[in-house]
């Protein structure tokens, strides 16, 4: 069932809040769109990599002659073959990327710091000689001792993973190297007198391991560097214009020699939001003189590219007899892989960000480990901090006698309340997502034998940031609009139908099309949650552009002031009547004689992104032999701010919720004692796939943004932040067990049934 | 006058200051003001943070203007999934 909650006038709008079937879907059910690893050009040449089998090792030599002088072998490289970088800060997935990491994670230089870190490539006539070819590359390894756990990483003595590390962020900066790379803290008034003044406190600790975002396609590449030394790139990503500054900075080149072509992308979640294979295509491809093709399989993917941190959390939280939180007091530790950068702070800020908390104390600490440097996944950092806010204020509510949802409300944000990460809060539409889950019939549908109910909720920031578009009008008074946004959940069709409300043509003859980088300005990646909002608005002003132009034209051909026309529903009517109506097409059809072609560009830096809260209730049934826990009914509610295709923003919520349900019972990252990825395939990492999930319910909260246009807020991240908790307190609902740990699989829950004497 | 939040991880560079008033226009001649005050900060604030103006969130935002009054804050490079 699907409910919008609109809240506020309806503006009238003729194709925003529709559902049009999307522009690019014909091609995808038939096979037509092309995505990564479907191009194939004249004389391409296979590339593979050569990964390292150990954790943690020093290299101390990388024989490649036996390779080279393989028949079919074309080049060989390995990390003396790209620049040394410097530390300088850029810009990625998870906010500043170190380009001194960068450049040691897409090709090991003095050390390989996870097992899966690349050492060499070859490109080679086929795959088999290729693959025949790394088989052959002797490299000498010094193996050193390894560390995965988080708290292991952290203790003295643990295995160093970078001798210059020292942690930042501390009041005074340590003596000695860690793996700790930097620590962060968020507090405001008296905790200690807070707690003292508590009539419930609940204390509890979590653990949560690495997943993957498990995207279906595998990173692929194909890079042609032609003997000016100009390359053109085509590969799916979720920024064509991140692959050319990162491609161009780690080989050290200007970013104008390249070229990326964007391919369709089957799914990124965050996990393509920086490059791996893609330098290393384009060297490989300019030392052989011709095309090179990589494509990851499933087994590299997951032992090479990121999945999100494993962490370890303690989080205590007082509240009034009343309901009302007082004070909490966190301590969060996050993975970040074999280079800094774990999305922890961001946690930390997230955690309590939906309700009014005066006292608090969240400290965060970055910690780099052996394992595969993560990268962003869907509202990075916060669906395992509030897994942990989420839990304990559901042990709260039950402390106090309190039905869980009246207790968020009891404390929910609201207009004006200041966060926990500082600012104030616009228009925010948290109270109305808690109150839609409230009043669903989902939540009061009474419950079975061994099932349980749980509700959780969850905070993300959304951004803004550069987009581009250019619309263009065809000679028929269609129109097409570029972007330079990689549609990975449908905004092509949102793009077109906000131009078509802008230009008042039907939204079936606009085409909307994600250009190259030659094509389009700047745009930054599809990520943050940012498209709908930031490139939306570029192409909205590209239209009202495109409108002013075209007012001008029929002004010019009726000889009247500008003033005197109006743009109704695709057509320039007089203000008095006194001309007849010129349609888009009419004005198309003349452009040669009134200006010329009608196109306009808008290039921004989009301000005013609006926050998303979301609430979401689950049913499950946990079999009590096996503990294998079944989702019976799943309730979602999101504030989207306004719905401009309200079927993709219920693909968005529906896909954050499964993903989190697996996260929450099956997903982890299994490592043996010597450090190597246990499961690294989708039979062994297991997913949640269609038999395993109910139909999700959704229901979309409209609260605008006031910094859109249409008030749009981003809808692709939050939905997955709240499941975890959600599926736990209701676990709990079902059999009196609090589970700390993720995933809480079979095997755990028999464990705590069995530990409870079950 | 605007009103700066700093918050903990910035409290190195202020001896502890946790809020500060200050004349300012844009949010350059803010951070220059904030490094006159205290040296080191404005580089730190240069290299990559986002601000929040009144609530709303932003990044490369140093010719921003900041209205009478405002509340700014200083928060970490944002990124997203």
């Amino acid at each position: 069932m699907t409910i919008t909650a609109t809240r506020d006038t309806n503006p009238g709008y003729k194709w925003v809040g529709t559902r049009p079937v999307r522009h690019d879907g014909l091609d995808k059910v038939t096979g037509r769109a092309r995505f990564g690893a479907d191009l194939s050009l004249p004389g391409m040449l296979t590339g593979a990599v050569l990964r390292s089998p150990h954790p943690h090792a020093g290299i101390r030599s990388i024989d490649t002659s036996p390779a080279k002088a393989m028949t079919g072998v074309k080049a060989v490289i390995t990390g003396s073959d790209f620049p040394m970088l410097e530390s300088e800060p850029g810009e990625g997935g998870e906010g500043a990327v170190d380009y001194r990491d960068l450049c040691r994670n897409i090709m090991a230089r003095d050390k390989v710091l996870y097992e899966g870190h690349a050492v060499a490539a070859v490109a080679a006539t086929s795959r088999r000689v290729a693959l025949a070819a790394l088989a052959a590359i002797k490299v000498d390894y010094e193996v050193l001792p390894h560390v995965i756990d988080v708290e292991d990483a952290m203790a003295p003595g643990a295995p160093l993973l970078h001798d210059d590390m020292i942690t930042r962020g501390t009041e005074t900066p340590p003596a000695n190297p860690s793996n700790i790379a930097a620590r962060y803290l968020y507090e405001r008034g008296d905790v200690e007198q807070a707690f003292a003044e508590a009539d419930a406190i609940v204390e509890r600790e979590f653990i949560t391991r690495p997943v993957h975002q498990g995207y279906i396609e595998p990173h692929a590449v194909v890079a042609d560097t032609a003997e000016d030394g100009r390359a053109v790139i085509w590969c799916s990503s979720q920024g064509h214009f991140m692959v050319r500054t990162f491609t161009a900075k780690l080989l050290g080149w200007e970013a104008s020699r390249i070229k990326v072509i964007p391919a369709e992308i089957g799914g990124g979640f965050g996990g393509k939001t920086t490059v791996y294979i893609e330098p290393v295509a384009t060297l490989l491809s300019q030392k052989a003189g011709r095309p090179v093709k990589i494509v990851m399989t499933r087994d590299e993917v997951f032992r090479a590219t990121g999945p999100t941190s494993g962490s370890k959390m303690r989080l205590k939280i007082g509240a009034r007899r009343d309901g009302t939180l007082v004070a909490a007091e966190g301590w969060l530790a996050y993975q970040a892989g074999a280079f800094k950068g774990s999305p922890v702070e961001l946690g930390v800020m997230c955690m309590l960000a939906p309700y009014k908390v005066p006292n608090f104390r969240l400290e965060g600490f970055d910690v780099v480990n052996n394992m595969p440097k993560v990268a962003a996944y869907r509202a990075p950092g916060a669906p395992m901090a509030s897994f942990a806010s989420e839990t304990v204020l559901d042990e709260i509510a039950r402390e106090l006698d309190m039905d869980p949802l009246e207790l968020r409300l009891h404390n929910a944000a609201e207009e004006g309340t200041k966060s926990v990460y500082g600012p104030r809060f616009r228009r925010i539409g948290y109270r109305e997502t808690v109150e839609a889950i409230r009043d669903h019939p989902h939540y009061s549908v009474p419950l079975g034998p061994n099932q349980g109910r749980g509700v959780a909720s969850g905070f993300w920031f959304n951004f803004g940031s550069l987009s581009s578009a250019t619309v263009h009008v065809n000679d028929d008074g269609g129109a097409s609009v570029m972007t330079g946004s990689p549609d990975i959940g449908g905004s092509r069709a949102s793009m077109a139908l906000m131009a078509a409300e802008e230009l008042g043509i039907d939204v079936y003859r606009i085409s909307p099309i994600v250009a190259d980088t030659e094509s389009i300005g700047f745009t930054d990646l599809t990520g943050g949650s940012r498209v709908t909002h930031a490139t939306g608005m570029a192409v909205i002003e590209a239209c009202r552009q495109v409108v002013a132009d075209l007012r001008a034209r029929a002004a010019k051909i009726w000889d009247v002031d500008i003033d005197e026309v109006e743009w109704v529903e695709g057509r320039a009517q007089h203000a008095d009547g006194s001309h007849p109506p010129l349609t888009t097409e009419d004005l198309a059809e003349t452009a040669a004689q009134t200006g010329g072609p009608i196109t306009a560009t808008a290039s921004l830096n989009a301000r005013g992104a609006g926050v998303a809260f979301s609430t979401q209730v689950c049913d499950v049934e946990v079999d009590q032999e096996t503990g294998a826990v079944k989702i019976l009914r799943y309730t979602t509610s999101q504030d989207a701010g306004r719905a401009i295709h309200p079927s993709y923003v219920e693909g968005q919520m529906q896909g954050g919720v499964a993903q989190g349900i697996g996260w929450a019972l099956n997903e982890e990252y299994i490592f043996s004692d010597g450090g190597v990825m246990e499961n690294p395939g989708f039979l062994d990492y297991r997913m949640p796939v269609a038999s395993d999930l109910p139909m999700i319910d959704t229901v979309i909260v409209e609260v605008p943004n006031p910094g859109h246009p249409y008030g749009v807020r981003g809808v692709g991240e939050v939905g997955i932040v709240p499941p975890m908790a959600a599926i736990a307190n209701a676990i709990h609902d079902a059999t009196g067990l609090r589970l700390e740990e993720l995933p809480m699989s079979p095997v755990k829950v028999l464990a705590a049934i069995g530990a409870n004497g079950g | 006058m605007v009103r700066v939040f700093l918050a903990s991880t910035l409290r190195r560079f202020t001896g502890g200051t946790e809020e500060v008033e200050i004349e300012a226009a844009t949010v350059r001649s803010l951070i220059a003001e904030l490094d006159r005050r205290f040296p080191g900060l404005g580089q730190h604030l240069r290299s990559g943070s986002a601000i929040a103006i009144d609530g709303e969130i932003m990044a490369d935002a140093l010719y921003e203007p900041l209205p009478e009054g405002a509340e700014v804050h200083f928060l970490p490079p944002m990124g997203g999934g």
